[in-house]
């Protein structure tokens, strides 16, 4: 039997990158992936690209910093699937510059995409899991919001907020059986830091452990056993996938 | 069904509670054996069942089966 045979995923900001990869591995285990994204071109793409390989796959475009457009999302989501057992807040962005030079609405775009983005949809499975008794949510942090990093104090700042965040639901929801845990990449290949020149990127991969960035792969495997019944007595906590960047 | 039984049978249901044990007087937490998360999900069955808005300030107020009820049948529109 595959990991994830049954179980309804729920995965944001999956159209590209971290979170297709974590939709593609979810899907192969045999879950029911709802793909959320903010942009519906790439979420037709990522779907199709997916129902190709046969997998049972579903795109919704939801705007995490709604409110009001996650729950009536996550209302169509269970009038569907009639379940909710695993959410994934991948949805993120970045807004990098020095402090003194960031912009109040950089800040506020980040915090409010990463950091309240992940409370909202939280809040919304949050009802849908306790009539369950059971749940699993992962966060995707990263290392950046447990080391801090220059340029970035906006994203260090949110993904520093989804750890704490995470830990608080792990305590409020625990009792019911709903799990929450973080998952904090470090140097991951993808679009978002495919901007970094090539030069930094070979002086990120020389302070790597490993000697190498990391793929979505690595992320998504992460999150599969943090979804899968197999972390069934796992939560609250925050696992790097960064190659031994951080210890 | 009437508005006290619904009420009851919701509060059965959720709190896992013997059907005797809910008397009006009968305070979620201290006499029900409910914690925090469970007065929150009652009240928000109670809002599902009776397709009504209990706003955060209100619900607070309702500690036992008596002030749920009258609450409830006050505010049904």
């Amino acid at each position: 039997m595959r990991r994830l045979e049954n179980k309804v995923a729920v995965i944001t900001g999956a159209a590209r990158g971290i979170g297709l990869a974590i939709a593609e591995k979810f899907a192969e285990e045999g879950a029911t992936v709802i793909i959320t994204d903010m942009n519906q071109s790439y979420i037709d793409e990522s779907v199709q690209e997916l129902k190709n390989k046969k997998y049972d796959v579903a795109g919704i475009c939801m705007n995490v910093t709604d409110s009001q457009n996650v729950e009536e999302c996550f209302k169509e989501i269970t009038d569907i699937w009639g379940k909710i057992d695993i959410l994934v807040n991948n949805a993120g962005i970045t807004r990098d510059n020095l402090l003194m030079r960031m912009k109040d609405e950089d800040w506020d775009a980040v915090i409010h995409t990463n950091l309240k983005g992940t409370f909202t949809t939280t809040k919304s499975a949050t009802r849908i899991m306790l009539n369950q008794k059971s749940g699993s949510i992962i966060n995707i942090a990263s290392v950046i919001g447990v080391i801090g990093n220059a340029g970035q104090a906006n994203y260090a700042a949110s993904k520093g907020g989804i750890i704490a965040l995470t830990k608080s639901t792990a305590k409020e929801l625990g009792s019911r059986n709903i799990r929450c845990n973080a998952v904090a990449p470090g140097y991951i290949e993808t679009a978002m830091t495919a901007t970094l020149e090539e030069s930094i990127r070979e002086e990120y991969a020389k302070s790597i452990p490993l000697k190498r960035m990391g793929q979505p792969i690595d992320v998504a495997n992460l999150c599969l056993f943090l979804a899968s019944d197999e972390a069934s007595y796992i939560t609250g906590q925050t696992l790097m996938v960064d190659g031994g960047l951080v210890m | 069904m009437d508005i006290t039984t619904k009420v009851k049978e919701l509060i059965k249901e959720k709190l896992n509670v013997d059907e005797n044990e809910i008397v009006p007087a009968a305070r979620f937490i201290e006499d029900l054996g409910a914690d925090s998360l469970d007065t929150v999900e009652l009240i928000m069955k109670f809002e599902e069942e009776f397709d009504m808005e209990i706003p955060e300030t209100e619900a607070d107020k309702l500690r036992t089966v008596q002030e749920a009820i009258d609450y409830i049948e006050k505010n049904l529109k």
